[in-house]
């Protein structure tokens, strides 16, 4: 129970410092919606409503992707100002605490964004769901777990290398490469209808799995890539 | 190439063994084997990116051993930990070569043989991401502050080594529901002629393998005791007092 106690505190730490700059959050919505204008100008949506429906999945997907790494970096530089992490390092707390703390808080930050998005997105798109759209509620976590749990602990793994910026998206993309496959063809079932709900549900677990896989592992881990030195 | 003369006697050995199957294999996949039906002459590139296709997904796992050897021993045989790290540092650079050359030999071969440069069925997409995970290792090491390389590349090997099937099994299912070209010959066997030319180039680009990542861990090796030494004389220079 007391781990469970540290990741709450470490969570709340988080959300109180994101609530006062707002920064991280403000930058991911603007972020977002420009790539749905962006990606609106690449691909006319209008002029082609089948093949947007089909497509779609994988665009909200790719520009979620985008929006949350410009994100994770920044959500561990705040702990290397006033020598935060040394004191992270030394306090008697599981590591690994902190990592969940943060990669949950990075969670709740990019669903709020997500909750902001998919009104934008059918808008812009003319977007009507064909399938099963409640899915969507099961899928859209699952499928943000999977790129935040893995981003915030490869933010966490470049935070001292030089071009971090440029590190994250090079480690994090290879290695996350199932799980898009997985949310995006599991999304693309839903909004095209065209995919029998046995395959969808396949998608889902397999994309549960990899959740379950990656966590564990990052939970494992984290404690060796925060001790590096 | 070694400081040992044995060891490096032995080095030249191997490489000459290596040179002499490799003619060996050369001359069997060129020359001896039999025409292939469809394809012709164009198939022969086949022995050369089977071996390499092969050693590209055994290399890896010597890294990935290599690296959990590297996080076991770092606190308790530093010494021998540094060995592992080297190991894993000469096996990945020798995994992205045989990846790469897997890949462009495929590319070649498969525009001519069946008209497309590529497709993203299972074997192709994880033969790229594999690639692309060991250039990410590769960057990593590069750019990682220098106390950690070690450790940072070592946590990303264990990822690379368990995303790999994750990536080869989720695609294989996706391709079930929506078919693609797939290349190369899908079950059927290799025929029983063509297995000696087969089985030398295999045992040929194997031992070079083994000779590359040898004399690449022999140098990255050099380059850790040279740091070590350097360390030391700083070490010492700073412990001498002013009188």
């Amino acid at each position: 129970m007391r781990y469970i106690t540290y990741v709450l505190d470490h969570l709340r730490k988080d959300l109180r410092l994101e609530w006062r700059s707002r920064d991280s959050i403000n930058g991911m919505l603007f972020f977002v919606l420009l790539m749905v204008v962006v990606f609106s100008i690449a691909f006319d949506p209008a002029g082609y409503p089948t093949v947007t429906r089909q497509i779609s999945g994988g665009i909200l997907w790719v520009g979620l992707l985008f929006a949350s790494m410009t994100a994770l970096n920044q959500s561990w530089t705040r702990e290397q100002r006033n020598q935060v992490l040394e004191a992270q390092r030394m306090a008697p707390s599981p590591a690994s605490a902190l990592f969940v703390g943060k990669a949950i808080a990075n969670m709740l930050f990019v669903l709020a964004v997500e909750a902001v998005l998919a009104p934008i997105f059918v808008v812009f798109f003319n977007l009507h769901v064909l399938g099963n759209a409640w899915l969507l509620a099961l899928i859209l976590p699952l499928g943000t777990w999977a790129l935040v749990v893995n981003g915030t602990f490869f933010a966490a793994l470049g935070l001292r290398a030089r071009n971090r910026e440029l590190l994250l998206p090079l480690i994090l993309l290879p290695l996350s490469l199932p799980a898009v496959l997985m949310m995006v063809q599991a999304t693309t079932g839903v909004l095209t209808g065209e995919l029998d709900p046995i395959y969808i549900r396949s998608w889902i677990t397999q994309l549960a799995g990899y959740d379950i896989i990656y966590t564990a592992v990052c939970i494992l881990l984290f404690e060796t890539v925060l001790n590096a030195e | 190439m070694a400081r040992s003369s044995t060891l490096r006697n032995i080095s030249w050995l191997w490489l000459a063994a290596t040179l002499a199957v490799l003619v060996v294999g050369f001359r069997q996949a060129i020359f001896v084997a039999p025409m292939e039906e469809t394809m012709g002459n164009l198939q022969r590139i086949f022995y050369y990116h089977l071996a390499h296709a092969i050693l590209s997904l055994i290399f890896p796992y010597v890294n990935v051993a290599a690296s959990l050897a590297y996080l076991y021993w770092r606190h308790r045989d530093p010494l021998k930990a540094l060995g592992a790290d080297a190991l894993a540092v000469a096996s990945a650079e020798v995994t992205v070569l045989y990846a790469g050359i897997c890949l462009a030999t495929g590319v070649l071969w498969g525009k001519p043989a069946w008209g497309i440069w590529w497709t993203w069925d299972a074997r192709l997409t994880t033969e790229l991401i594999l690639w692309l995970l060991y250039v990410s290792y590769l960057l990593l090491r590069r750019f990682s502050p220098s106390g950690q390389t070690g450790v940072l590349s070592a946590v990303l090997a264990v990822f690379a080594a368990i995303d790999v099937p994750i990536v080869f099994m989720s695609i294989r299912w996706w391709r079930t529901q929506h078919p693609a070209p797939v290349f190369g010959p899908e079950g059927g066997g290799i025929d029983p002629a063509m297995a000696p030319a087969v089985l030398w180039n295999l045992a040929g680009w194997a031992m070079w393998g083994i000779f590359l990542i040898g004399f690449r861990f022999a140098l990255e090796r050099r380059r850790q005791i040279a740091e070590q030494e350097a360390a030391l004389l700083a070490l010492e220079a700073s412990l001498e007092t002013p009188q």
